[in-house]
């Protein structure tokens, strides 16, 4: 304990400055700036309220994530748990005195910010779970007793954030939960039991989800059941990127999002907008963006020493896999619309400062990444 | 240290779960870039249309429709301007809100409103219902101050045909009105239909749809995802139907229609040489103009229970017997056959002692008889006792022979008009085949007076009559201008062809098939004895049109006339010798006459036909004699016009 103190004070500023992942940071401009390109399009090259917001918000939550980078992951640590259990009471916030808009009630109004507590949550249960893993033993992993308990703090959020409803939200929360069990080392076998017992259950699952959470899955499989309802999304996403071509129709020229044919085209299909315009050489270079992204903080996670700071990074690196996944195949109709933004991308406050929390968490692993963390 | 080995331990199984879940996202990362290369470089093409598809709409703008011209390019039916109201049903919300405010705005009643219903329930939802197709200025101006809250509908500033000339073309021109499922089958029309354009029904406006409809314009809009416009980005503009040039003369054809004024009946009339048809007129008519805009319901049942039935083109689908201008070709034809000698005499005794065959009695017209004649005279007179003996000696087959050789038994302007009638020319294999009798010789005892089976159409007669009077040669009728046929040329061909005197190498007496502009006779000396004992008829007394006549040699015609029983007359009608007039109209003879003027150096033959207007000299010929001045008073100006001298128009 001593020495994990000293070896901590010993850095010097300089020394913390030094050890900044700036190419992570590079990422996140870059990612940043196409962003405001692409949001600054979907206002039909106009320079107002969503672009003027977004710039904004970068530039705080980006001002935040570098202020948060010098904190120390064991601090991240001792008040991981605290993370989770603040995230839990904004959930139950929300239930009681959440606001609603269009049908869906999901953010709490903190007046500067109408905050959604599922996007915290996102990052509170990859932290709390890092930790959770972090001092259990490898022998307990497998036994009942430690499972059981991430289990059900998976569930109570995933719970929470169905009954809003959000299903996107829910799912990538279960998926960043379950990758840091899978990277702590739980049995392969439990997997492929849940696995196949899901699948059984899925037609009990389907029975239980919302009207128009079961027609967007059954029109996933096929949009043109209903092209001008349940299917327009997918259909008309589809038009705008394949009408895109190699090069695409160039910046403020994608006529599908210009005429309004796309829907939600700041936030959710933001990359439709940006895959119309840049086509598909752009795409392929934001895809790379995003993989770049996710190796340095896997980088991160393999030159840290602690079992915390490694989940963490593996699990965080998992969960923007994630995000960018299911957003990208959901808007290219390879999964159904469940409503996922793109991270960094997509226009929305809690999004994006989950995001910049998360890789704060990130960089001061990298920045501390000497550091041990004793499982107390 | 226990514990050391199991860290090192569990850090392994992290950073090698990583890995695989590394590899994982690799996958699932080339799974979508497989799919963007799918859809953006494959099926770019595809996905390219439905984005144009979704940003462009087109807008169609209706053409105008050719217009028709008479002979001297006088405008026959013409385009005003109008103004339309159009839904665009796909843009309206409350089709139930929207017509009740244009009902508000432009006073729709509870029918029409009715009418808009069901006419919305044969459109699919995203066609164009036109609301009104004729609105007034004021009601027009309305529409647009309150346009921003119609949804969906569209002030449409159109076209709509306009026939200056009224009820005396309509046979004629026919008429457009909307387009039925079943016009829209028709190919010229679907390639170019928009929605409110007006379709020809009938006459040279449905026979000519293909060069009258014109193409219409395309106007391409960008649209945004409620269907607003944003921008225009082309506009192809739409092309009005071609012209359409009749040769008719709309003066002469309107001085026939006069002529009939109060008549059921039919006046044509041909250039001999041509074949134009100059006049064409059928009574009673009716206005065109009615149609344009939906006839209402009062207007049409006025003109279906008209008892003269103004619907039937007369002159093409009116069948009548031809009666005694039947004659001068039964004379040709037996004169061609060699069948008698024209100095042969037969003597015409009157009521009391008729033609008489097997038993059955033939009466002639003339009660007191002709006494006795001669060929010529039987024409001049229209002795049917003569025609009674010649058609007996002559036979049907060969009658029939001569009679379709002259244009009788098919109809004379092909397809221009769906309603045309072919007639009938009767003979011994025709009733054999459609009635399976064998044939009498009594019935061709009355077709030589031109009763019976044989029927024919006014156009007919005058082609017919055009056809002897030019000498003999086929010509080729028509009422649509031909320019590729240089009439000049032909007149001449013709007129050579008639002073040299042309040997034959065809047989003429057998049922041969003639060209255009060839000659039909056998021998020369049949026709112009056939021409001259018309002019007997018409110039010389006794002549059964002697009081019409002509002594101006400019004027002076040749004709026949022709009486038509539409009924067998008895013993009784014989005894009592009625006047036409105390007979019920329904029960009275058609009168007939034929005629080509003038008489040296004839150019125009003339049919005239009244339903129920008694005897031929006394209704027809005075009808056709005046005509016949109308005619040639203008043929100056139409050999001068149609010789190119258009300056005249």
């Amino acid at each position: 304990m001593l020495r994990e103190r000293i070896q901590a004070s010993n850095y010097s500023f300089l020394d913390k400055l030094r050890s900044i992942d700036y190419l992570l940071i590079l990422l996140i401009i870059a990612i940043g700036l196409i962003s405001v390109f692409a949001i600054y399009s979907t206002e039909g090259g106009k320079f107002s309220f969503y672009t003027k917001n977004h710039i904004i918000r970068l530039s705080v939550f980006f001002s935040l994530f570098f202020v948060l980078s010098f904190v120390r992951v064991s601090t991240w640590y001792k008040n991981a748990y605290l993370f989770y259990f603040v995230g839990l009471v904004l959930l139950i916030t929300v239930l009681f005195f959440g606001i609603s808009a269009s049908g869906a009630k999901r953010w709490i109004n903190l007046y500067f910010l109408n905050l959604q507590p599922s996007e915290l949550m996102k990052i509170a249960v990859i932290i709390c779970f890092a930790r959770y893993y972090h001092r259990i033993q490898s022998s307990d992993i497998q036994s009942y007793k430690f499972l059981i308990q991430p289990i059900i703090l998976l569930i109570i959020p995933c719970y929470l954030v169905i009954q809003q409803p959000d299903l996107g939200t829910s799912i990538l929360i279960a998926g960043s939960g379950i990758a840091i069990i899978w990277l702590a080392g739980l049995n392969i076998k439990y997997f492929v039991y849940s696995g196949l017992l899901i699948l059984v259950s899925l037609p009990f699952a389907i029975s239980i989800l919302k009207p128009y959470q079961k027609s967007r899955i059954l029109t996933f499989f096929n949009p043109d059941r209903d092209p001008l309802g349940a299917g327009y999304q997918i259909i008309q996403s589809k038009i705008a990127i394949g009408s895109g071509g190699f090069y695409g129709k160039g910046f403020l020229k994608g006529t599908q999002s210009y005429l309004e044919f796309l829907p939600e085209k700041h936030t959710d299909f933001i990359f439709t907008l940006f895959s119309e315009e840049f086509g598909f050489l752009g795409s392929i270079i934001l895809l790379l963006l995003y993989i770049l992204l996710i190796y340095r903080i896997i980088n991160v996670g393999l030159v840290s020493r602690s079992f915390f700071a490694k989940l963490y990074c593996f699990g965080f690196a998992t969960a923007i896999f994630l995000y960018v996944f299911v957003n990208i195949a959901m808007v290219l109709g390879l999964l159904p619309i469940v409503g996922a933004p793109l991270p960094i991308m997509s226009y929305g406050g809690s999004s994006l400062l989950s995001i910049m929390l998360g890789l704060s968490i990130v960089m001061s692993c990298k920045i501390y990444n000497q550091e041990q963390i004793s499982a107390y | 240290m226990l514990n050391r080995g199991r860290n090192i331990e569990k850090g392994r199984v992290i950073t090698r779960r990583m890995f695989i879940l590394a590899a994982a996202k690799i996958l699932l990362f080339a799974g979508i870039s497989s799919r963007l290369y799918n859809l953006q470089i494959s099926d770019r093409e595809k996905y390219e249309i439905l984005s144009d598809k979704n940003r462009i709409r087109e807008w169609k703008t209706p053409p105008q429709r050719g217009i028709i011209v008479d002979n001297f390019n006088k405008v026959l039916a013409s385009n005003d301007r109008v103004f339309q109201l159009h839904l665009i049903l796909d843009e309206i919300n409350d089709f139930d809100v929207t017509v009740f405010k244009i009902k508000n705005l432009i006073g729709l009643d509870q029918s029409q409103i009715k009418k808009l219903y069901k006419k919305k329930e044969r459109l699919k939802p995203w066609d164009t219902l036109v609301v009104s197709d004729n609105l007034t200025w004021e009601q027009f101006s309305k529409i647009n101050l309150y346009l921003h809250e119609l949804e969906g509908a569209k002030p449409v500033l159109s076209t709509s045909r306009f026939y200056p000339y009224a009820n005396d073309l309509v046979h004629i021109v026919g008429y457009v009105g909307d387009a039925s499922p079943k016009d829209l089958e028709k190919p010229e029309i679907k390639e170019n239909f928009v929605p409110g354009l007006k379709v020809g029904k009938y006459g040279i406006e449905n026979s000519q749809e293909k060069m009258l409809i014109g193409n219409y314009g395309i106007k391409r809009y960008e649209v945004n995802a409620s269907g607003k416009r944003i921008s225009q980005i082309d506009y192809i503009k739409e092309r009005q139907g071609n012209k359409v040039n009749l040769t008719i003369d709309i003066e002469i054809q309107k001085y026939a229609q006069e002529l009939l004024k109060g008549k059921a009946g039919s006046i044509c009339a041909m250039d001999i040489y041509t074949g134009e048809v100059v006049a064409m007129a059928s009574s009673p008519t009716y206005d065109p103009n009615k149609f344009t805009h939906g006839i209402n319901q009062k207007d049409w049942q006025e003109i279906r229970n008209n008892p003269l039935k103004p619907l039937i083109n007369k002159s093409i689908a009116g069948l009548y017997s031809p009666g005694s201008t039947f004659k001068p070709l039964v004379a040709l034809a037996a004169l061609e056959y060699g069948i008698l000698d024209p100095n042969k005499t037969i003597r015409c005794k009157g009521h009391k002692h008729p033609y008489e065959l097997y038993g059955v009695k033939y009466h002639c017209w003339k009660k007191e008889g002709h006494g006795y004649m001669k060929l010529r005279n039987a024409i001049k007179q229209s002795c049917d006792i003569y025609f009674y003996e010649m058609a007996r000696l002559l036979g049907v087959d060969k009658l029939s022979i001569i009679a379709k050789r002259y244009g009788l038994g098919t109809n004379v302007l092909g397809d221009l008009y769906n309603d045309e009638k072919n007639g009938l020319v009767p003979d011994t294999k025709w009733k054999r085949r459609s009635l399976e009798q064998s044939w009498y010789l009594g019935e061709t005892v009355i077709n030589g007076i031109g009763q019976g089976y044989i029927q024919t159409t006014p156009l007919q007669l005058c082609l017919m009559t055009a056809q002897i009077a030019n000498g003999g040669y086929k010509i080729k009728p028509h009422i649509i201008k031909d320019e590729s046929i240089n009439y000049k040329d032909v007149i001449n061909k013709i007129k050579l062809d008639q002073s040299n005197f042309p040997l034959h190498e065809r047989n003429y007496l057998d049922d041969i098939k003639v060209e255009f502009y060839q000659r039909m006779y056998h021998k020369k000396s049949n026709i112009n004895f056939v021409l001259d004992a018309m002019f007997g008829s018409t110039n010389e007394q006794y002549g059964t049109s002697y009081k019409s006549r002509y002594d101006d040699l400019k004027y002076q015609f040749a004709g026949k006339t022709g009486t038509s029983q539409v009924r067998r007359i008895t013993d009784l009608d014989r005894e009592l010798d009625l006047d036409t007039d105390q007979i019920e109209y329904k029960k009275r003879d058609h009168a007939l006459y034929v005629a080509f003027a003038p008489y040296k150096d004839p150019r125009y033959a003339i049919s005239v036909i009244i339903e129920h207007g008694g005897s031929g000299s006394k209704a027809a010929a005075p009808l056709a004699s005046k005509l016949i001045k109308k005619i040639i008073d203008r043929h100056k100006l139409r050999e001068q016009f149609n010789n190119g001298n258009t300056s005249l128009a």
